[in-house]
C-alpha cells in the first residue's frame, strides 16, 4: 500500500469556537486538530490476513445462503431469508398506504362515477395530463359528470394534486397498479372506462358503462342512457 | 503409428471439450457465487420448456446471443488484426492444456496411455511460453482497434502482465529445484513420495512461499480480480472496447480459461496433480499398515478424479477471491509485483537452494 506519511502537516486551523476557550489566555489562539490517517500496521501490509479476514465474510455469506436454499428446497427455515431479492413479476413488494399508483374513478351505489366534473383536477394539474368534458346530469343535486374523463400517463407525474384537491373523493390513486409500460402512447392514454375499471387493459374489446359517455371504444360517438339505470326522475322544466 | 495418433487426438478431444465446457459452466459459477456472497439469487429466468435449471441455460443463451450478435469492426481499425487477435487469446489459453497431465499412465490391453497429451520434457516451459504469449492477443486487440482508449488499455494489460510473469517464472524456480525436473508429468510423480511415510511431498508442503507468490502472480497475468485493470469491466475503458459479438465473447473465454489453466497449474506443481494421497499404482498403502489394492482402471480414474476436483475447488477459490478482494490501483499494482512477489520470489529460490545443498534434496 502507498505510505501516507507525506502531506499530513498541521491540519487545518478551525475558527475559534464562539466565546469558548479562547478568549481566556493569549487571544486568537486557534484550536488545532490534527487529522491522522490510519496508516497500515504490519500485518495489514502484508495483505494476506486481510484477504482472509475478507474471504472469512465472503465464504460466511456463500455457505449460509447456499444452505438456506437447500433447506428452502425442502421447504424447511422458510423464515429465514436467503437473498434480498424479490423475484418482481411473481413477488411484489409491499406498498406504503398512501402509495401513489394508477388511478381509479370512484363510483356511487349504481356504478355511475361520483365525479361531479367540477373541474378542479383537470385544473390543478401541473403537467396537464386530464381532459374532462362535462355532462348534465339528471339529478339536480349533482349537476354535473364526465361524459369523458382522459388521463394521459405518458404525462402525469404522479404528484397526486387530482387526489387531493377533489371535492367528492371521485378519484383516488390507490389501485396498486405499477406496470405501465406500453409499446405506444396510445396505450398510455386511459379513458373513462380503464379509470372506472382497473381491471381493464387495452385493447377494450366492449364498453360496460350503461350511462351517457363518449365511447372511444364503439367507434368515438356517445352512447348509453340513463334510463337503463332507471334512476331519471321525470321532472318538468320551465 | 496410427493408433497413436488416434490417441492423442481421443485425449485432445477429451480435453478440449472438458474445459470448453467448463469454460462455460465458469459463467453459470461466476453469476450464482456471487450472488450467493451478495446475498442476491442470480441469473435465473432463462429456461427450456419452461425448466430454469437453476439458470444454467443463461451461459447458452449467452453464447447464442453473441454468436447473433453484430460484429462491429471500427472504420480505422486494422481489419486482419482486428479478427486475429481474440483467435490468438483463445489459441495460446487453448495449447497450454495439452502439457498438463491430468492422470497417471492407463493401461489398455498391453497399451499403456499417458494422460496426458503431450508428454513434453520441457513442459512447465511451454506452459510459461503459451501464457506470455497470451499477451499477444491483448496488445493486438488494443493497437488494431485504432482506439486510443484501446490501445492504452492493451498497453496497461500487456505492463501488468510482463511484469507478474517473471514473479511468476522466478516462483516456480524453486519447485523445479525441489523436484529436480521440468516435465510436469515426472514432477507430479516426484510429489507422491512421502515425507516420513505420512505426509505427501506436494509442493504446498515443499514450497509454501513459492505456492503464495505463484498463485498471486497467476492470477494477475490472467487479468482477473484483483488484478483486472486491463479490463476492469465497469469503469476503466480495457482493450477490447472495440470488440462485439462473438469476438469479445473469444476475450471473455480466455479470460476463464485461464483461470483454469491457473487452476490447473496451482494443482499441478502445489497439489501434487492426480496424486492421492497414499494411493500408488497397485492400490493405497496406508502408513498405518493398511492396504487396499484397486485395478488400473480405477487407480487411473481416482487420479483424474482427484486432478480435476482439485481444480475446480481452485476455480472456486479463484472466483471466492476475485469477489472478495477490492481492485488494486496501478502503482500497487506495480509495487506489488516488483517490490513484494519479484524479491520474495528471488528469496525464497536462494532459501531453497541453500537448504538443498545442506541437507540434500531429492533431486
Amino acid at each position: 500500500m502507498v505510505s501516507t506519511k507525506r502531506g499530513l502537516g498541521g491540519g487545518v486551523p478551525l475558527p475559534p469556537e464562539g466565546g469558548r476557550g479562547n478568549e481566556g489566555e493569549g487571544g486568537g489562539r486557534h484550536t488545532v486538530k490534527v487529522v491522522r490517517r490510519p496508516e497500515l500496521t504490519f500485518w495489514e501490509k502484508l495483505y494476506l490476513p486481510q484477504i482472509l479476514c475478507g474471504l472469512k465474510i465472503t465464504f460466511g455469506h456463500f455457505f449460509r445462503n447456499l444452505f438456506l436454499h437447500i433447506a428452502h428446497r425442502f421447504g424447511r427455515l422458510r423464515h429465514l431469508r436467503a437473498g434480498v431479492t424479490i423475484q418482481y413479476p411473481e413477488e411484489l413488494r409491499p406498498l406504503m398506504s398512501r402509495f401513489r399508483s394508477r388511478h381509479r374513478l370512484t363510483v356511487r351505489e349504481d356504478d355511475t362515477p361520483r365525479c361531479v366534473a367540477c373541474m378542479l383536477c383537470e385544473t390543478v394539474c401541473p403537467a396537464k395530463c386530464i381532459t374532462i368534458v362535462a355532462g348534465e346530469h339528471p339529478d339536480p343535486n349533482v349537476e354535473k359528470y364526465p361524459i369523458r374523463f382522459d388521463i394521459d400517463l405518458g404525462i402525469c407525474v404522479y404528484c397526486g394534486y387530482c387526489v387531493e384537491v377533489c371535492p367528492e373523493d371521485a378519484i383516488r390513486m390507490d389501485t396498486g397498479i405499477l406496470d405501465l409500460a406500453a409499446y405506444s402512447r396510445e396505450e398510455m392514454q386511459l379513458d373513462i372506462h380503464e379509470l372506472m375499471d382497473p381491471e381493464l387493459r387495452k385493447p377494450i374489446s366492449e364498453c360496460s358503462l350503461d350511462f351517457p359517455h363518449r365511447c372511444e371504444v364503439t367507434g368515438g360517438g356517445m352512447k348509453g342512457s340513463w334510463d337503463v339505470l332507471g334512476q331519471v326522475e321525470e321532472e318538468p322544466r320551465a | 503409428m496410427i493408433e497413436v495418433l488416434v490417441i492423442k487426438f481421443v485425449l485432445a478431444a477429451f480435453v478440449f471439450f472438458l474445459v470448453l465446457n467448463l469454460a462455460g459452466f465458469h459463467t453459470w459459477m461466476e453469476r450464482k457465487q456471487s450472488a450467493l456472497i451478495q446475498d442476491r439469487i442470480g441469473a435465473n429466468r432463462a429456461s427450456i420448456f419452461g425448466f430454469r435449471m437453476l439458470g444454467l441455460f443463461h451461459g447458452l443463451a449467452d453464447v447464442i446471443k453473441m454468436f447473433t450478435k453484430e460484429d462491429i469492426v471500427p472504420t480505422g481499425a486494422d481489419k486482419t488484426l482486428h479478427a486475429l487477435a481474440p483467435f490468438f487469446s483463445v489459441f495460446f489459453a487453448l495449447v497450454t492444456f495439452a502439457a498438463i497431465p491430468f492422470g497417471d499412465r492407463l493401461i489398455l490391453g498391453d497399451r499403456v496411455i499417458v494422460l496426458q497429451v503431450a508428454d513434453l520434457d520441457a513442459a512447465l516451459l511451454y506452459v510459461f511460453a503459451m501464457l506470455s504469449l497470451g499477451v499477444y492477443g491483448v496488445i493486438l486487440a488494443g493497437f488494431a482497434s485504432r482506439n486510443n482508449y484501446a490501445i492504452m488499455g492493451g498497453l496497461r494489460a500487456t505492463a501488468q502482465m510482463i511484469s507478474y510473469e517473471i514473479a511468476l517464472g522466478v516462483s516456480i524456480v524453486g519447485v523445479i529445484m525441489v523436484y529436480g525436473t521440468m516435465n510436469l508429468g515426472e514432477m507430479v510423480r516426484a510429489q507422491g513420495h512421502l515425507i516420513g511415510g505420512w505426509i505427501p511431498m506436494w509442493g504446498i508442503v515443499t514450497q509454501p512461499v513459492a505456492f503464495l507468490v505463484f498463485v498471486t502472480a497467476a492470477l494477475a497475468v490472467t487479468k482477473r480480480l484483483p488484478f483486472d485493470l486491463p479490463e476492469a469491466e465497469s469503469e476503466i475503458i480495457g482493450y477490447f472496447v472495440e470488440y462485439s459479438g462473438m469476438k469479445f465473447g473469444m476475450f471473455f473465454l480466455t479470460d476463464f480459461l485461464e483461470t483454469i489453466v491457473v487452476a490447473s497449474l496451482t494443482t499441478t506443481l502445489f497439489f501434487g496433480g492426480w496424486q492421492v494421497p497414499f494411493l500408488m499404482p497397485d492400490g493405497f498403502h496406508f502408513p498405518w499398515g493398511g492396504e487396499l489394492l484397486v485395478f488400473n482402471w480405477v487407480y487411473a480414474l481416482l487420479g483424474f478424479a482427484s486432478f480435476s476436483i482439485k481444480v475446480l475447488i481452485f476455480c472456486f477459490v479463484f472466483m471466492q477471491l476475485r469477489w472478495t478482494v477490492p481492485r488494486f490501483r496501478y502503482d500497487q499494482l506495480m509495487n506489488l509485483g516488483w517490490k513484494g512477489l519479484f524479491p520474495i520470489a528471488v528469496v525464497n529460490v536462494v532459501v531453497t537452494a541453500v537448504v538443498l545443498v545442506l541437507f540434500g534434496g531429492t533431486s
